[in-house]
């Protein structure tokens, strides 16, 4: 199955005279753990900001699910956004609402749910990031950087996504955490199927979860491979690239 | 792929059995939990009814969840439970989800107490906290005074532009209006009178005693007051104050007193400003009403309005700027790092200054009730 859930399709994104984006294409199918590198300030947080709608390109276009979010009806829309998930690179959590407020969030907001309900919910994504129960009562000015990170990730997947968006979720967090949260993604993909896109600067991260690379350098796409075909790509940002995840790929095989 | 549903049937031995259909997950966009709790509630409560996974394409927490809780935990008489599933249930279960209700007692007469408790505590913190930032303000000043040259310059002229030289067509125009409107009403009593030349000695104390610093106060509590401590607390919210204090700035020096002594320098020219457009509005509604002539309004005011009175209402002025920009600093620097928190400082900042004002203005008037009228 290699239905597109997600088409960029020909973007140009232009902030003043500061052009990140020039013609770039895209293709994200339903089932794939696509990575996405470049260096900093390559516009890979800005990519992510058209895929879920919350901007639009200057030209060009970015199809959800087949659809253009920006030219649809709003209930529609609204339920188009519930498939996604995205975790920022801030986190940003409501710093008003409690850990617990925060991830019940969207549940209530679904309007579905008894509090009984929303409550073993939310208990389960707390223990799914590893959180204590009990950091449920925090704000999330009380938390550590990497504990906002794990409870941003748990928001992401209250309502259960089909595509999950983060915006380097591992930043932040210790290495055993790191791989508990590559564990993580995986086995809810296996579980219930789930396409991620996701931006890194981890190595370890990158190699273990992802099944495809893209490579934003050059205001596009240079790459949207798999790790080992990489090699092949005459780039001298991919060739670099590449050689710091050589290492990597030979120990796991 | 479907959405959520469920059947029942009755088997060869007459047990009522109910399978469900579909996916059973919110990826099914179409799938509306509540209504299905809504129909499967009279099922939930049969116990001897027997229910049928098999059929279920698709499990998510959320579809489990809603069958746990309507069985209560219960996973007898279930069949078609996949390894998956039984899996969820399981996870499930584990989780402790019993809400710690807390127990409700009735009226406490305690809990009275301890509300007069809480609310002396919370009173008490604000005024150490007023207390100990007026008090940094004195040691920055006197810091300032044997270092002159660290005089926070850039940023006390910026809030003087802030604070005083944008506010002045809001200023002007509300003055005017106030003016024009007190003449007017008062022309129509006085003319009853026959005392038309009154109308000066009374709006010229008026404006100059009272309105102007009172009016330029409540403006500038509105339109600095709630930006100062807005400022303040986005700075505590996104660490910028502690960023600062890493760098070894003084946050009072930079950022409290150049508001501070921004607001306070600034303060009573503005009230001057203000009243001068009051009087204006005042003499143009008294020349059309009463045919005063401008000229003649001007010249009988500087005899019927003794100078100390704008003395005093500089001195208002001073007294306002200063309490409206330490008001402002204080609930700013209170706040706690959420937006909840910063818009109930920017609230009580603007509420709190103009109480403070209008009560400094009483006493001030009282004080001086002898002088220059
Ligand atoms: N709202 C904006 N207005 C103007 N320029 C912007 C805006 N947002 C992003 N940019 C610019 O777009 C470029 C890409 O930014 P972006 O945040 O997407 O980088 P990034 O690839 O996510 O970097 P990093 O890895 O450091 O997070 C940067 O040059 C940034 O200055
Ligand atoms: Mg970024």
């Amino acid at each position: 199955m290699s239905r597109a859930i997600c088409d960029i399709r020909k973007v140009w994104t232009v902030f003043g005279s500061n052009v990140v984006h020039e013609n770039l294409d895209l293709t994200i199918n339903a089932g794939e753990v696509v990575s996405l590198v470049g260096g900093s300030g390559s516009g890979k947080t800005t990519l992510l900001r058209h895929i879920v709608g919350l901007t639009r390109p200057s030209k060009g276009e970015v199809l959800l699910f087949g659809k253009n979010l920006h030219e649809m009806p709003r209930i529609p829309q609204q339920r188009l956004m519930n498939r996604l998930g995205m975790l920022f690179q801030q986190g940003a959590l409501f710093s008003a609402l409690s850990v617990f407020d925060n991830i019940a969030f969207p549940l209530r907001e679904l309007r579905q749910f008894d509090e009984a309900t929303i409550r073993q919910l939310v208990l389960h994504k707390l223990s799914l990031v590893e959180m204590e129960p009990d950091t449920g009562s925090r704000l999330p000015s009380q938390l550590s950087g990497g504990m906002i990170k794990r409870v941003a990730l748990a928001r992401a997947l209250a309502l259960e996504p089909e595509l999950l968006l983060l915006d380097e979720p591992t930043a932040g967090l210790d290495p055993e955490r790191s791989e508990k949260f590559v564990e993580l993604i995986k086995d809810i993909k296996q579980a219930l199927g789930l396409t991620v896109i996701f931006v890194t600067h981890d190595l370890d991260t990158l190699v273990s979860l992802s099944d495809r690379v893209a490579v934003l350098a050059d205001k596009r796409i240079v790459a949207n491979c798999t790790l080992q075909e990489l090699e092949h790509i005459d780039h001298p940002f991919v060739q670099n690239f590449f050689q710091g995840i050589r290492v990597r790929l030979e120990r796991t095989g | 792929m479907a959405i959520a549903s469920f059947q029942l049937a009755q088997d060869s031995e007459g047990k009522k059995r109910i399978s469900l259909h579909g996916q059973w997950s919110l990826r099914e966009m179409d799938n509306d939990f509540a209504q299905l709790r809504q129909a499967l509630k009279p099922h939930f409560a049969n116990q001897d009814l027997h229910w049928d996974l098999s059929e279920v394409e698709q499990l998510d927490t959320a579809g489990a969840a809603v069958l746990w809780n309507g069985w209560q935990g219960k996973l007898d008489n279930k069949t078609g439970l996949s390894e998956e599933q039984n899996h969820l249930f399981q996870t499930l279960g584990e989780i402790n989800a019993q809400a710690t209700e807390k127990p409700k007692s009735g009226f406490d007469p305690l809990t009275l107490i301890a509300a007069w408790g809480k609310l002396t505590i919370f009173l008490s913190s604000h005024i150490t906290d007023f207390v100990r930032l007026t008090g940094l303000l004195v040691i920055e000043l006197a810091y300032l005074i044997r270092r002159p040259q660290d005089f926070p310059w850039r940023e006390f002229s910026a809030n003087i532009y802030k604070s005083g030289v944008t506010a002045l067509p809001v200023t002007a125009l509300l003055g005017m209006m106030i003016g024009i409107a007190m003449s007017y009403l008062m022309a129509t009593q006085l003319r009853t009178f026959g005392a038309d030349i009154f109308i000066v000695n009374i709006l010229g104390l008026a404006v100059i005693r009272e309105l102007g610093p009172i009016l330029m106060a409540v403006l500038v509590a509105g339109r600095s007051g709630s930006a100062m401590t807005a400022q303040i607390g986005v700075m505590r919210v996104t660490e910028e104050i502690d960023a600062l204090a890493v760098m070894g700035i003084s946050r009072i020096l930079r950022v409290v007193l150049p508001k501070v002594l921004g607001l306070t320098f600034i303060a009573p020219m503005l009230v001057i400003w203000t009243s001068v457009w009051a009087l204006l509005g005042g003499a143009f509604s008294a020349n059309m009403e009463l045919g005063l002539g401008f000229r003649f309004f001007f010249d009988y005011l500087a005899t019927v309005v003794q100078p100390v009175n704008l003395t005093l209402s500089l001195i208002k002025g001073v007294m306002f700027g200063f309490v409206v920009a330490v008001v402002a600093c204080h609930f700013g620097l209170r706040i706690k790092p959420n937006t909840e928190s910063l818009s109930r400082s920017t609230t009580s900042s603007v509420v709190t200054a103009i109480t403070c004002v209008i009560l400094i203005d009483a006493v001030f008037a009282i004080l001086t009730s002898g002088i220059g009228v």
